[in-house]
């Protein structure tokens, strides 16, 4: 019983910080900041959700921990490729300068 | 241990390969979940077979450090890890949550003393999950990094001690 609650609250904050995640996508002014909100939110909520399931099914754990080490690797580099083609297309920052100019 | 018969070269690709069947083997045994003898015979044999295989194309195990004390820096190096990631997301739903959108974004440059690949690919990684950074290039010992709150200042000393610093301190003891 207790098991099955501990699990479903930490899918209640992986779910939470998807959802900061996505917001994130939504608010921030330029690409960089984006991929910023987007990398760093999903990969918490996705790893939060992970911890949860481990609570749910014990015997899933060996790849949930799997899973979470892919996640880990892959999600950071996949938003730094995005950033760095942007960056190599001359994608200029958002400053607080410009904001304040407009 | 250090017999004059075997030359360095060959003592380097079997280190190599003792890691990456290592390692190839706990992610077989990841996959199956269980500890059946089968299991761990097919696995010790696909492990090695692929790790034989693959050995010119993993070189950038050759920068790993091994020693007594490892395990000890990888603890460390996952608890500073986890910690600032934790820290990322609070700061990070902090700024997407209140009205005002506090940011104040910029480019920064940070040195790194790390000289494999594989190390500096660790430590971009982890400046990008950690808080409020992204790293957008790397050249030569320098990383580019897309910071949301450039407060403490753009130039590269500052930037270093307040973004790399910390990981970059763990991660030497652990790869050249």
């Amino acid at each position: 019983m207790m098991s099955i609650l501990i699990g479903n609250i930490f899918i209640l904050i992986g779910a939470l910080f998807l959802f900061l995640g996505a917001l994130g996508l939504v608010r921030m002014p330029d690409v960089y900041n984006r991929i910023q909100a987007g990398t760093k939110a999903v990969t918490l909520g996705s790893l939060a959700l992970l911890f949860g399931m481990s609570f749910l099914h014990p015997d899933w754990i060996p790849k949930l921990v799997l899973i979470a080490l892919f996640i880990l690797l892959t999600s950071p580099v996949g938003s730094s490729t995005i950033a760095r083609a942007a960056y190599l297309t001359g994608l200029q920052p958002f400053t607080k300068e410009k904001k304040e100019k407009t | 241990m250090d017999s004059p018969h075997i030359p360095a070269e060959h003592k380097i690709g079997l280190r190599r390969f003792i890691i990456a069947s290592t390692m190839l083997f706990i992610v077989w045994l990841l996959l199956v979940g269980n500890l059946h003898w089968s299991e761990i015979v097919v696995g010790l044999i696909v492990a090695m077979l692929t790790a034989w295989l693959s050995s010119h194309h993993l070189r950038f195990l050759d920068d790993l450090i091994f020693n007594k004390a490892t395990p000890w820096h990888v603890l460390r190096y996952l608890h500073v890890f986890f910690v600032a990631l934790v820290r990322a997301n609070f700061d990070m739903a902090r700024r997407v949550l209140s009205p005002t959108l506090p940011i104040n974004p910029a480019f920064v440059e940070v040195e790194t003393h790390l000289k494999s690949s594989l190390g500096k690919l660790i430590l971009a990684n982890s400046i990008t999950l950690t808080p409020g950074t992204l790293t957008v290039d790397v050249k030569g010992h320098y990383l580019q990094v897309h910071w949301v709150d450039s407060t403490p200042g753009t130039d590269l000393k500052h930037a270093t001690q307040a973004i790399a610093e910390s990981f970059e301190r763990h991660l030497r003891e652990l790869i050249q």
